[in-house]
């Protein structure tokens, strides 16, 4: 495809473990545990020469009034483990893990994505995160959680930290040289750190991935987040439903690059999004009415005004309007859900004001505003609608959820795929082997002399330290 | 509570203390010696808890380790040394291991570099030195497998309990119930200064020359070790089967009465639950430990489902399996609830023609500069001598045994191609898997969730 003079689609895909976003009632819905559920999206997107698999975290079940919220899809795996696994059979698929950077360790984590970069040949990334409520703490040792300030200068210490355990190894530092009876040198994996979160020192055990190091991606929208991602992170995971608001976010993103010495290219923004394919566009958008009706019951609008409202709201109808009192701020009400970040009386106040304009139920309105980037159509509306998203600066691609596990993207692949490759902007074939070189993000900054294990020293093809096997 | 790391010593290049008694990697300080005579110095009149040679079924697990558990392994010719940390190099010893019927593969791990001392790091550059994360490579070995074991060595001192759970319960999930997980103490301050939020006791040259005297300063980070093992299988039990119902008509896809807060306390953490991973296919994943002394049997009789130890003849044999009873006895064990499998561990090396395997141990004893001694027994002989000895052994009432290959993949296909079936022969090993899960092949049951019969 001569593809040269239009901005690629970068695609990628999410297996949902939580919240109201598959159809899990569908007869066609399988688990989103089994792992043949993983095996078979991980595929269907490789087939579609898609850029990663991508997999949230949350490390406690919600909980509504006091119990274990039981509306929605729950039950997930462990991230790096079952991306591990999924590294063996797929090829080229990046694979990438949200960790939590307030639950965890560096040495730990930095040691686990080495590993999963080196299992998979130079496909690992990680979506760095925090944590926003002590709820989740009760799972771990530290217990509670950290202010939220310090939340975020953990995360970013943890980073500089992880980076220096990935540099601790140089190529040359892993001989294996039997002749000579050397395997590592003696300095291999030395490492010392001291800052305000962490103190540590030794020896690091894992010589890097093809990638040295996994591909960096951030999700959040504060100005902090942003700031965040511009400085430090290569790919953004955002969730928009209007486009108007997604270029405002993606302009001032990209934005912010340069003052780090970054070029627009260096940070792509993904938001998440689905795609409802059907032969013609009535067909899909009386699906896409369906499908959001499923996603959003009856009982699931009203927990999700209980959890803004912070009060029981069960004897209002849900297909009524908005309950006339105002929010009570029970922090208890809904615990393990993003959606106390803005504080209980502006969102409510914004919603009841969205509500009025449109006259829109409880029901609706909880659609209204849960709702992500969604694409309807034919498989030429739908391929023409991302292409334009893309092309006007609403985003660099997409990371789709399905609305079905595991074969909500097969019609998406099959079907609106070929339509993009068509039009010269999504790749026919994989070019590279590695995350980084399907996302076109140059290689990580390595200490001097360092390529990575099994490919070229960068710009040096040539040069491999004496009795270096590899 | 005593017992521990074993500084009768084998060059487990990995070894750190294990919460059921490690492995000595420098050897040098085996008191001992490694030849297999201090069995012969045990009680002759310990009592032989299994009747005939092949009555019970004969287990076999394979322990996988870097080039092979000599330290010169990797030096040898046909060993792969550059892709010892690749998924391709274990990938071919699993395959391997799976065509030979194996129950089981356990894979060593640690949170720091291996060193030749038993509790301080050092600087050699003639051994391997480099790892990868046990779990994830498990994990990515489940699928390019289908009946084999997997099991991973984690440490339990310095990772999160929940973290562990989840982790080996989705290993579980990938591999379709064929998880197990070896959890390990680690006591080596180098290893403590890799995450600076706590220390351990330092452990002087004096404590690891005796596997009883080093178990003392240990004997919080084990308990604290078995509260780990405590809190995870409660996770795994937390979500009950049946707990997601995907009632359409209530709108309801869990019964959040089938989903329990653990609510665990222990001395060091706590942990309140559910798991955020449903309940796998073996419901509790296979615990495996190695035990040299009281406080790991001890361990393994609260936390394991299989004790590997480390006896050097047939009245060790025994003698050790009344310690483990004992052991079980004391913490109240319901054995018949809860079986507890005893597999012995043995270092092999392995030849067809008598004598070679002598010779080759020789020879990469004077290639690494030093005698290899272990904590195991160390087995040179044939694939006859050695199918021999296990059934000797197994008479004593042991359900398995761990052999450790001296060097891969030579000692690993020796076991695969010539042990076994030599072993099928004399009708006393499996001729092909009769289950597809690591409890099934081990005739352990699956568990009904502590959470449902508490009802
Ligand atoms: C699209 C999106 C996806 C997110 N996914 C996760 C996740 O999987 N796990 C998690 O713990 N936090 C997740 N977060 C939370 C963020 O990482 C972040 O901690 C939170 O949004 C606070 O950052 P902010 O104030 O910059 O928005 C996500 C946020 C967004 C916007």
């Amino acid at each position: 495809m001569s593809a040269t003079a239009k901005k690629q689609v970068h695609l990628a895909a999410q297996l949902p473990g939580i919240h109201n976003v598959t159809v899990w009632s569908d007869p066609r819905s399988g688990s989103q545990i089994a792992i043949d559920s993983f095996i078979r999206l991980a595929q269907t997107v490789e087939r579609g020469r898609f850029d990663f698999f991508f997999l949230a975290e949350g490390l406690r079940l919600r909980e509504h009034k006091g119990e274990v919220y039981d509306l929605d899809i729950a039950g997930r795996p462990e991230n790096l483990t079952v991306l591990s696994a999924l590294a063996a059979v797929t090829t080229h698929l990046g694979l990438v893990a949200t960790v939590n950077a307030t639950f965890n360790e560096p040495y730990e984590v930095a040691r686990r994505f080495a590993t999963l970069d080196r299992l998979s040949g130079g496909r690992a990334g990680w979506n760095v995160v925090t944590s926003y409520d002590a709820f989740t703490g009760e799972n771990f040792r530290r217990g509670g959680f950290l202010p939220e300030a310090d939340r975020y200068t953990r995360a970013a210490e943890f980073l500089t930290v992880a980076r220096k355990l990935w540099d601790s190894w140089s190529e040359s530092d892993l001989k294996a040289d039997a002749v000579a009876g050397e395997f590592a040198t003696s300095g291999a994996g030395r490492f010392a750190h001291r800052g305000q979160h962490f103190d540590i020192s030794g020896r690091f055990t894992t010589p890097p991935g093809p990638q040295g190091h996994p591909v960096i991606v951030q999700s959040g929208e504060s100005d902090a987040g942003r700031e965040f991602a511009a400085s430090d992170a290569e790919v953004i995971f955002s969730k928009h439903n209007r486009i108007d608001v997604a270029r405002e976010f993606y302009r001032d993103v990209k934005r912010r690059l340069a003052t780090y010495g970054r070029r627009p290219e260096d940070l792509l923004i993904l938001p998440t999004a689905n795609a409802i394919v059907a032969d013609t566009d009535e067909e899909a958008a009386a699906y896409a009415q369906e499908v959001s009706r499923e996603l959003v019951s009856p009982q699931t609008a009203i927990a999700h005004l209980e959890a803004v409202w912070g009060r029981d709201l069960s004897a209002y109808d849900p297909d009524g309007p908005l309950p006339g009192i105002e929010p009570e701020d029970d922090a208890h009400f809904l615990k393990g859900h993003s959606v106390f970040r803005k504080g209980r009386a502006e969102t409510a106040r914004q919603w009841r004001r969205l509500a009025e304009e449109r006259n829109l139920s409880i029901r609706e309105l909880v659609i209204e505003v849960g709702g992500r980037q969604t694409f309807v159509g034919s498989p030429r509306t739908v391929a023409d609608a991302i292409d334009d998203y893309v092309q006007t600066g609403g985003a660099d691609g997409f990371v789709l959820v399905p609305h079905l596990t595991p074969g909500g993207l097969d019609d998406f692949v099959d079907r609106v795929v070929p339509i993009l490759q068509e039009k010269g902007v999504h790749r026919d074939d994989y070019t590279g082997t590695t995350l980084r070189d399907h996302l076109g993000l140059s290689a990580a900054p390595r200490p001097a002399g360092w390529g990575g294990p099994g490919r070229p020293p960068l710009g040096a093809a040539s040069a491999r330290p004496e009795g270096e096997t590899r | 509570m005593t017992g521990t790391p074993d500084p009768t010593g084998t060059p487990d290049p990995t070894a750190v203390t294990n919460p059921t008694g490690a492995t000595d990697p420098t050897g040098a300080t085996d008191p001992t010696g490694a030849t297999g005579t201090r069995g012969a110095t045990g009680p002759e009149d310990a009592p032989a808890a299994a009747p005939g040679t092949t009555a019970a079924p004969l287990h076999l697990a394979v322990a996988l380790d870097g080039a092979g558990w000599h330290p010169a392994a990797w030096r040898e010719e046909g060993a792969r040394p550059g892709e010892l940390l690749d998924a391709v190099y274990w990938a071919g010893l699993v395959a391997e291991a799976e065509r030979g019927l194996i129950d089981f593969v356990t894979f060593e791990d640690a949170l720091g570099l291996q060193s030749a001392a038993f509790h301080l790091p050092d600087d050699r550059t003639d051994q391997v030195r480099g790892s990868i994360d046990a779990v994830l490579l498990a994990a990515h070995l489940a699928p390019l497998t289908t009946h084999i074991g997997l099991v991973p060595t984690t440490n339990v001192t310095h990772t999160e309990p929940f973290h562990l759970a989840i982790g080996i319960a989705t290993l579980d999930h990938a591999s379709r119930g064929r998880a197990g997980w070896r959890p390990q103490i680690s006591s080596r301050a180098a290893d403590a200064a890799h995450f600076g939020r706590r220390t351990t006791p330092q452990l002087t040259e004096d404590d690891v020359t005796d596997p009883e005297s080093v178990s003392q300063p240990l004997r919080a980070l084990f308990s604290e070790g078995a509260e780990a093992v405590e809190a995870a299988r409660r996770l795994w039990d937390s979500w009950e089967d049946g707990a997601e119902i995907r009632d359409a008509a209530t709108g309801r896809f869990l019964d959040r009465d089938k989903v329990h807060h653990i609510d665990f306390r222990g001395s060091g953490f706590s942990v309140k639950g559910p798991s955020i991973t449903p309940r796998s296919p073996q419901g509790q994943p296979l615990v495996v430990s190695l035990a040299h002394a009281t406080v790991p049997y001890e361990f393994a009789a609260l936390s394991s489902d299989v004790v590997a130890v480390t006896p050097h003849d047939r009245p060790g044999a025994a003698a050790i399996l009344a310690q483990v009873a004992e052991a079980v006895e004391r913490t109240g064990r319901d054995v018949t609830e809860r079986p507890l499998r005893t597999f012995a561990d043995l270092v092999v090396f392995l030849d067809d023609e008598p004598g070679v395997a002598a010779r080759r141990k020789a020879r990469l004893d004077e290639t690494a500069g030093a005698e290899f001694v272990s904590d195991a027994e160390i087995f040179t002989g044939t694939p006859t001598g050695l199918a021999d000895l296990l059934l000797d052994w197994h008479s004593t009432g042991l359900d398995g045994f761990r052999l450790r290959p001296g060097t891969l993949p030579h000692d690993l296909t020796a076991i695969t191609r010539s042990l076994v079936p030599e072993l099928q022969r004399r009708g006393a090993f499996r001729t092909e898997y009769a289950s597809t899960t690591l409890r099934g092949h081990l005739g352990l049951a699956r568990p009904v969730s502590r959470y449902g019969r508490a009802g």
